[in-house]
């Protein structure tokens, strides 16, 4: 049915010329035939002729309304305009390739960002109904602690409330997983049996865990990934039931998840899981009775009951955290609240405001494209004021002309979006490579069928909005005067030159907006290149190894500080011997400058609630702390100067009074006007030591690049063991084979022991500034391209002035005028023009800018010198693109001018 | 002039169906065919035929062929299909319940009333 229709359709598309053959051949007919009849009754053949003609009337208008009768509906008109249309654009082939290539630009670069907003922000969470997806948060109103964990009663409380269908936590880790040729560090999470019945996701290979399961300790059995799967054991058809060590204990392998599973998680790390173990969080290697304020579980996920609603569910929640507090008054000296998040603004919470700030911006270099190509079109209406005149003289209706221009535009506008959309689709491989890998949800993005609509629908709009005015000037076309002067053809209308202006000044003011936004983030990526580090990332490299954490605390090598400290010398000893290594130390991933891979990790183990001696404050109110184990020779490794005390010494021993070193935000947090060396502190954990301050270092940005002043707690490693272990080397490194050199010092003393994560501190640093990179080089580039195309407009205007006022200027310089003065004149009309945008730009940029402050860093959204210095870019490019045809106009030969006409 | 009437709106469909059931007939036909059977009483504007031709082709009520005239000329012939013979006949009924309506409602007197 669909088909023939289609058929006919192109069959009369095809058909056209015949009909119109046809159509005039009968016409012509009739007026023979009359003629015959006329002559016969005793006219001459010419007279008969003439009358015959006069008698039939308005031949082109029956004509007209023949066609429309023979095509009837909308679509044959549609195909009757696109079909002139295209004899249109063909006839003027360099304006079609021009506003083509406009739309183009625009219409690729907003489609691959929206396609990248699509795959993040729009698409649903690849689970089923993942709507009801939610994570829980738990904060401590009273310190002022988000996020803080919960402990394994508090889960249980959740499990058994009634209120989710399943609750698991997703503790993010590293394991050595042992037995193949090299020990490896795998990604592991471990979660709660119900973890793959909550995401309702199947393996697709075996099984999953067991929902109801509910023993102590873990289950000693694992799903593995599909990668995990082809590279560690080559896609072994038979893996299921075969065994893994890792950590040193057995597991066995029950499933494996099909390709393109991602575990939701916060950034790449998390969400690029090999392995998944499964526990009921009590029961060794975790404590049997686990108690209530030791928060050791990272945020939970859980699934609501069908039926159930986040405000629901949050609403039942209260009431449970209400009587929870009650019940366990002692456990909660500092409150506690509980939030349910969708899961997915966990996900891509953080690339939200990123996101669409990068959409807004491609946007205005579409919408700045639009009025350039509507400036353009309205140029060109001038030149066929006069063909539209005599269209409408010869019977056009006003209605049927205003739809061909828009039909003329939506061709312009498709074409530039399928030439938009086509280049996208070549260059998507290349394109991918430019996103930061910390995008979540990276796999996801593809020119899918949202896309493709989002693309169509877009290259309507723009095509709607730079025809409309173009379009709307030709129905108020003045028949008569138009027609009145004769060969003029090229007279523009005041009405349409003022059009023009409103639409230059519109797109000076958009370029201007969308610089100072580049501008702004400039600016404060430049501070942040800029700022003072407090450490010296110079030759320093940083590679990763982990001791094993086995269930069987019993069996465990490393655990105590007693048991690994000989391991740790000995490393540090063989390392320091390699070659170009000057120095050497050691710490935890907590430790590594800058480091954002591992922030659940670090957020685990690096969070730290302590108490302290004799403090003006409640002592049962423990703050939070980051803090990071570290040997002695750390601090002069990384370039962090001592202030006042000592560092770590070889005294420090697992047997000797625990010490820390503090860095100078926490001396002045903690112990406001008062001398920090000699104060204690210690671990909210049972049966902890105190602990003295024994020395101050200075502030560095080893947290954020953003902070100097986050308070910093350091331990001293042979106190402290520490499982996770980052090794620093400083020196002439060959950073191609340092890791390999590692890896060999680390398997001669353990040979279990994977070694990976080799960087240098460089290269973390810029990693943490990855996204703000890509950000502002995304938004430096519309900018750059919106400049480029204002200029063009306003070019364009200025240009189209002169020329129509060759003939004018030709008087005035005829009659004496110094060329001096032409050139001012029409100077002057492109920078009232540049001044209006300038302005308009420059109050739409103070509203904008406040609507991305806190993407800013170091700069105030008003940042004086941004907007002064972008502003008089902004003017000397308009002023420039103003000079040149003003160049022309004072070259006017008034003797060619005046002959012009 | 005196003795031609303007068409009625939408009237000349149905007398373009009439002439057409008498025969098959080119354009210009049809126009003497309606001049000579209302007694060239109807005004028709010899243009305005060929749109109302082509939109009863369109509805399938009038078929074309092309032929020769009686003087050999190649013109397009009309003639009706039975779609069209069908809505002639229910239109010209249509008319006359229409006509006599009218004329009864014109010729009505005062005491009637």
């Amino acid at each position: 049915m669909i088909l023939a229709y289609f058929r006919s359709l192109a069959a009369r598309f095809l058909d056209r010329s015949q009909t119109e053959t046809e159509l005039e051949e009968e016409l012509r007919a009739h007026i023979r035939l009359r003629t015959d009849d006329l002559e016969r009754s005793g006219l001459s053949r010419p007279d008969a002729e003439r009358r015959a003609r006069i008698e039939f009337g308005g031949h082109e208008r029956f004509k007209e309304e023949c066609r429309a009768a023979i095509a009837g509906n909308f679509i044959d008109i549609l195909i009757q305009d696109v079909r002139f249309s295209v004899r249109m654009l063909r006839k003027s082939r360099g304006f079609t390739v021009i506003v083509v290539l406009t739309i183009a630009l625009g219409i690729g670069a907003t489609t691959a960002i929206f396609s990248v907003v699509d795959a993040t922000l729009l698409q649903p969470l690849p689970y089923p109904q993942s709507q009801q997806l939610v994570s829980i948060q738990a904060d401590l109103p009273a310190i002022g602690a988000h996020d803080v964990g919960m402990s394994q009663p508090e889960l249980q409380d959740f499990q058994q409330s009634g209120i989710f269908e399943y609750v698991s936590p997703a503790w993010f880790d590293e394991n050595n997983l042992t037995g193949s040729a090299q020990p490896a560090r795998v990604r592991i999470v471990s979660v709660a049996p119900s973890y793959f019945a909550l995401l309702r996701a199947q393996p697709e290979l075996g099984r999953t865990f067991d929902p109801q399961h509910n023993l102590p300790g873990y289950l000693p059995e694992v799903v593995i990934s599909d990668a995990l799967w082809k590279r560690s054991f080559g896609g072994d058809p038979n893996i299921l039931d075969k065994s893994i060590r890792m950590d040193t204990d057995l597991y066995r392998i029950i499933g494996v998840m099909p390709p393109g599973f991602d575990s939701p998680g916060r950034n790449s790390e998390e969400r690029n899981i090999e392995v998944w173990a499964a526990t009921s969080f009590y029961g060794p290697p975790l404590p049997d009775h686990p108690v209530r304020n030791r928060r050791n579980l990272p945020t939970l996920i859980a699934r609501l009951k069908p039926g159930s609603t986040i405000a629901s569910a949050q609403n039942q929640l209260d009431g449970l955290v209400a009587s929870v507090q009650n019940q366990f008054a002692g456990d909660y000296p500092n409150g506690w609240r509980v939030r349910l998040l969708p899961l997915k603004e966990t996900v891509v919470g953080d690339v939200r405001q990123p996101l669409l700030l990068l959409l807004a911006a491609v946007a205005v270099v579409l919408l700045i494209g639009c009025v350039n190509v509507a400036n353009l079109l309205l140029a060109r209406a001038s030149a066929r004021t006069h063909e539209m005149a005599i269209r409408r003289a010869l019977g056009a209706g006003q209605n049927r002309l205003t739809r061909q221009l828009l039909t003329e535009s939506l061709l312009l506008s498709l074409l530039g979006g399928i030439a938009g959309i086509g280049t996208l689709f070549l260059a998507q491989e290349s394109l991918l490579r430019l996103v930061p890998e910390t995008l979540p949800r990276l796999n996801q993005i593809s020119i899918s069928w949202s896309v493709l609509i989002f693309a169509l629908l877009t290259s309507m709009l723009s095509g709607i909005i730079f025809g409309l005015a173009p379009a709307l000037h030709a129905s108020r076309l003045d028949l008569i005067h138009v027609l009145n002067q004769e060969g003029r053809a090229s007279t523009g209308s005041g009405e349409r030159v003022q059009t023009r202006r409103v639409l230059v000044v519109t797109e000076l003011a958009l370029s201007l907006v969308l610089m100072i936004s580049a501008g702004l983030l400039l600016h404060s990526f430049w501070d942040l290149l800029n700022v003072q580090l407090g450490f010296n990332p110079q030759s320093v490299m940083s590679v990763r190894t982990r001791m094993p954490y086995p269930n069987d605390v019993k069996i465990d090598k490393y655990a105590t500080a007693a048991q690994e400290a000989p391991f740790i010398r000995e490393l540090l000893r063989r390392c320091r011997s390699l070659s170009g290594v000057e120095e050497a130390a050691l710490g935890d991933p907590a430790s590594i400058p800058l480091d954002q891979s591992q922030r659940e990790l670090n957020g685990l183990e690096g969070k730290f609630f302590l108490t302290f001696d004799g403090q003006r404050a409640q002592p049962e109110a423990p703050s939070m702390v980051e803090r990071s184990r570290v040997t002695p020779e750390y601090f002069h490794l990384v370039g962090i100067p001592l202030r006042r005390g000592r560092l770590f010494n070889e005294f420090d021993e697992d047997t000797s009074p625990q010490v820390a070193v503090v860095n100078e935000a926490f001396a002045r947090v903690y112990w406001p006007n008062e001398d920090a060396i000699g104060k204690r502190f210690k671990s909210t954990r049972p049966n902890s030591p105190w602990v003295t301050v024994v020395g101050v270092i200075a502030n560095a940005r080893t947290q954020s690049l953003a902070q100097s002043d986050v308070p910093q707690l350091y331990l001293n490693v042979y106190q402290n063991p520490a499982k996770h272990l980052a090794i620093f080397l400083r020196g002439h490194l060959d950073i191609a084979s340092i890791a390999d050199q590692v890896r060999e010092q680390v398997q001669t003393l353990d040979p279990t022991l994977p070694v990976f994560g080799a960087q240098t501190l460089r290269a973390t640093v810029s990693e943490f500034l990855l996204q703000r990179r890509f950000s502002m080089e995304m938004v430096g580039a519309f900018a750059l391209t919106a400049l480029l195309l204002a200029a063009l407009g306003i070019y364009g205007v200025i240009s189209y002035l002169v020329s129509e006022r060759t003939h004018e200027i030709g008087i005035r310089l005829a009659l004496g005028a110094q060329r001096s003065n032409i050139l001012r004149i029409i100077l002057h009309q492109g920078l009232t023009l540049a001044f209006a945008g300038a302005l308009v730009g420059l109050v739409c940029a103070l509203i904008v800018s406040h609507l991305m402050a806190s993407l800013l860093y170091g700069v105030r959204p008003t940042d004086p010198l941004t907007f002064a210095s972008v502003a008089l870019l902004f003017l000397a490019v308009a002023l420039f693109a103003c000079y040149l045809p003003a160049r022309r106009a004072m070259r006017v030969d008034p003797m060619i001018a005046l002959r012009y006409e | 002039m005196s003795n031609e009437a303007e068409l009625l709106p939408g009237t000349l469909d149905l007398l373009i169906l009439k002439a057409v059931s008498l025969g098959p007939l080119h354009g210009y036909g049809v126009l003497l065919r309606i001049e000579q059977i209302s007694g060239r009483a109807l005004l028709i504007e010899q243009g305005a035929l060929y749109p109302a031709l082509f939109r009863l082709v369109r509805q399938g009520l009038l078929k074309a062929n092309w032929g020769k005239s009686d003087n050999n000329r190649r013109a397009k012939f009309y003639e009706l299909t039975s779609k069209g013979r069908r809505r002639l006949r229910e239109e010209t009924e249509g008319w006359n319940r229409l006509v006599a309506a009218i004329a009864s409602a014109l010729a009505a007197r005062p005491q009637e009333a």
